[in-house]
Formats: structure tokens, sequence, C-alpha cells
């Protein structure tokens, strides 16, 4: 399979504090990848470098062999619009719309004809087991159907990948097994890869392979080990 | 949880008779059940017809007579082996793999302690993948799906116990091997 997403040397601090200390990573097209590790070990921060959203101090990210680090923002805003889906552990649906409109703005965004968008944002909420709260608020929602909106938000572009941070954090277990079958599913479908953010072993279990951090670095054994020399 | 293995590795620190190690594997391994002085006799028989253990002297004391046993090059080259073997991850090997910890560092130390913490734990989630998958199957029956979900919670307790262990382990060790 081809390389879709290749990070190398990735360093990123905040302020004097290290977040990513030259981390290497790759990941082809359609795979699904968990980064694990506990709390503060640098994987949102590589979740975000990955994605485009946060800038890493040096190294490359490169997508489909293109550098995004020498993209202009407006560039990287685009690549995020069209290619990328993002979900975080809380929805942030926009308040002030409807679950419908939330998931047809990366469409509208994108230039789609309003009825079209309306109507490819009414199949994923469908698909998420939603589709009756196309028009309700968010306000008026659960939590777990305000994260299935996301999912299907995130979803709605038919991204080449998906950055899912800790997804399922939020949720009781059965929801956010569904909601994780469900994403699943679909990226095996469509050939969409996944990178999935998690601290815990039973959601990266659906991954097809595990990269675990410790301290901003790879950490091979998966267990905070430092690998015999 | 195999008590062969076990007796080996508490000889593998020095000669000791049937009582002695009875008394030592009820200490190290209290979460275990007791063992009967039969059992370590019969077990003691089978490592002996086996060549992994044989007799180095008795000890009459003025008690009743006490062989006492040793362990062999050959005995000494299957605990080695099974310490570094991954047990199946089925859904309780719990006490599989504390006895395992425990017999490598009386009989081995850390080094292997650790080596064989980090496969079981790659076997562990090579499993758990697998339980996924059959729960994300399109397909998959509600029955295949709960029995999968004990497997999978199962696992998931060792996958804990695997990890906080490891954390533990130099301490462990320093009780074990003052």
């Amino acid at each position: 399979m081809n390389t879709l997403l290749q990070g190398t040397a990735l360093h990123r601090a905040y302020g004097p504090t290290p977040a990513l200390r030259g981390v290497d990573i790759e990941v082809t097209e359609g795979e699904i990848v968990a980064i694990t590790g506990p709390s503060g070990c640098g994987k949102s921060t590589l979740l975000h470098c990955l994605a485009g959203i946060m800038r890493v101090d040096s190294g490359s990210v490169r997508y489909r062999d293109q550098d995004i680090g020498l993209w202009s923002e407006s560039a990287r805003s685009k690549l995020r619009r069209t290619e990328f889906g993002v979900l975080f552990q809380f929805g942030q649906l926009v308040p002030e719309l409807t679950a419908g409109e939330n998931v047809a703005l990366p469409l509208l965004l994108g230039g789609a004809k309003r009825r079209e968008a309306r109507k490819t944002a009414e199949e994923w909420l469908d698909r998420f087991g939603v589709a009756e709260l196309a028009d309700k608020l968010p306000g008026a929602m659960s939590g777990g159907q305000q994260q299935r909106c996301a999912v299907a938000r995130a979803m709605v572009t038919e991204p080449r990948a998906l950055f899912a941070d800790e997804p399922t954090g939020a949720l009781d277990v059965l929801t956010g097994e569904q909601v994780l079958g469900e994403i699943v599913r679909v990226a095996r479908e469509r050939g969409m890869a996944v990178v999935l953010v998690t601290h815990e072993a039973q959601i990266a279990a659906y991954a097809d392979r595990e990269i675990s951090l410790r301290d901003g670095a790879l950490d091979p054994t998966g267990l905070g080990l430092r690998t015999h020399a | 949880m195999s008590t062969s293995h076990v007796l080996l590795g508490l000889l593998a620190g020095g000669p000791r008779h049937g009582y002695e190690l009875k008394r030592s594997h009820d200490e190290r391994l209290p979460q275990a059940k007791p063992l009967a002085f039969g059992q370590v006799y019969a077990t003691l028989g089978r490592l002996e017809r086996d060549g992994l253990v044989e007799q180095s002297g008795q000890d009459r004391d003025g008690g009743p007579d006490r062989t006492s046993y040793v362990i062999t090059e050959a005995g000494r080259a299957r605990l080695g082996e099974w310490l570094t073997e991954v047990e199946a991850p089925a859904p309780y090997v719990t006490s599989a793999l504390f006895a395992k910890v425990v017999v490598s560092l009386l009989a081995s130390g850390e080094r292997t302690a650790t080596d064989y913490l980090v496969a079981q734990r790659t076997a562990h989630i090579t499993r758990l993948r697998e339980l996924t998958a059959v729960k994300t199957d399109s397909a998959a029956a509600v029955g295949d799906v709960v029995a999968a979900d004990y497997a999978i919670a199962h696992l998931d307790a060792d996958l804990r116990w695997l990890q906080t262990t490891l954390l533990r382990l130099a301490d462990l060790n320093e009780e074990m091997n003052p």
C-alpha cells in the first residue's frame, strides 16, 4: 500500500516543555493506526501535527509525498477541509446550527450546492443512526447524539484520513462501541485511513497497528521501557 | 498453571527437600491453592523420571527421612524455555502469568521477567485485536459479540495488570531477592 502520511523527526515544544522529541511515523492508505500512551505523552500533539492543525518546530509532515509544513495556511486549511476529517472527544458542533446544518457545513465551505449538501448530510446522519435529529440544535441533544453528529460531519467529505482524538472518551461503553465500530466499517469500505488517539487498550484494539508514545518519543514495548541496548 | 515448572524454579536456588518446596510454594504464591504433600512428591517423581531433577542427599536428623532434590542442566533448560514462553491469551491466565513473574525473579532475574511481560503483552494485544474484529464484523451475531465482550474484558484486566506489574518489578525483585 502507498504511504499516505509520513512524519519524520517531529519535534514540538510548548514553551520550554517538549511534547514531541523526534517522532517518526508512517500511515499507509486505508490503514487504521492507534496512537497510545499515558496522559502527557504527546499523542494529541502528534495527531494535531499530522492533521496540519499545528505546525512542528522541526521535522516534516508529508501528505502524499508533499511537505505540508511548506504550505500556506490557506492551503493547509483547504487540505483539512477536503482530504482530512477531524474528530475530538467532545463533538464541537456549532451550537447555533442544527445537526443537519452542522454536517452540511464542510460541504458548503467546499462550494457544494445547498440542496446537495443537505441531502448528503442526511445520508451520513442516517448512517450514524441519528437521521431524526437533523433539525435539532446541539443543545437539545445528548452527548452521545452530539458525538454521532460530529462523526457524520467528519465523514461527510469522505476524507482520505480521519483524525480522531479520544473520540469515544465521553460516551458510555455501548454508544462508544457503536460509534467506533461504524467508523471502522466506513474506513474499511472506502479505504479511509484513521489515526486514532486513545489511552485505552480496548479502543486501540480497533486499529490494525498500535504506536505507543512515552515522554514525546516512540515506546516500542508499549510498557514505558527503554529497549535493551 | 504448571506445578512442575514452579518446583523447578524453586530448585534453581539450590537443593531442597519436599517439605521445603511445599512451604516455599505456598509462601511465594499465596493466591494459588496450597500444594498437597502427595502432589509435591508425585511431581518430583515425574521430574526425576524425566531427568529434570535428581536426588542430592538424605537428611535424617532424627526426624522422618527427607530426600533433597537438585535441578539438573536439562531441568534448567526446561525452566528457561517456560519462562520465555508466552501463555495462550485465554480469558483466565492471570495466575499463570503471576507465577511466571515470581519464578522468573527467583530463578533468573529482572531482565527475564521484563522480557516475558513485554512478550505476553504483545500476545494479549494481538488476541484483543482479533476479538475486536469479531465484534466490528457487520455480520456478527449478538451472541458472538457478547462472548467476545467477556474475553475482551478479561484480557483488558490482564493488560492493566501486566502494565502495573512492570512498574512494580524492581520493588518485587528487591522484596524477593533481598
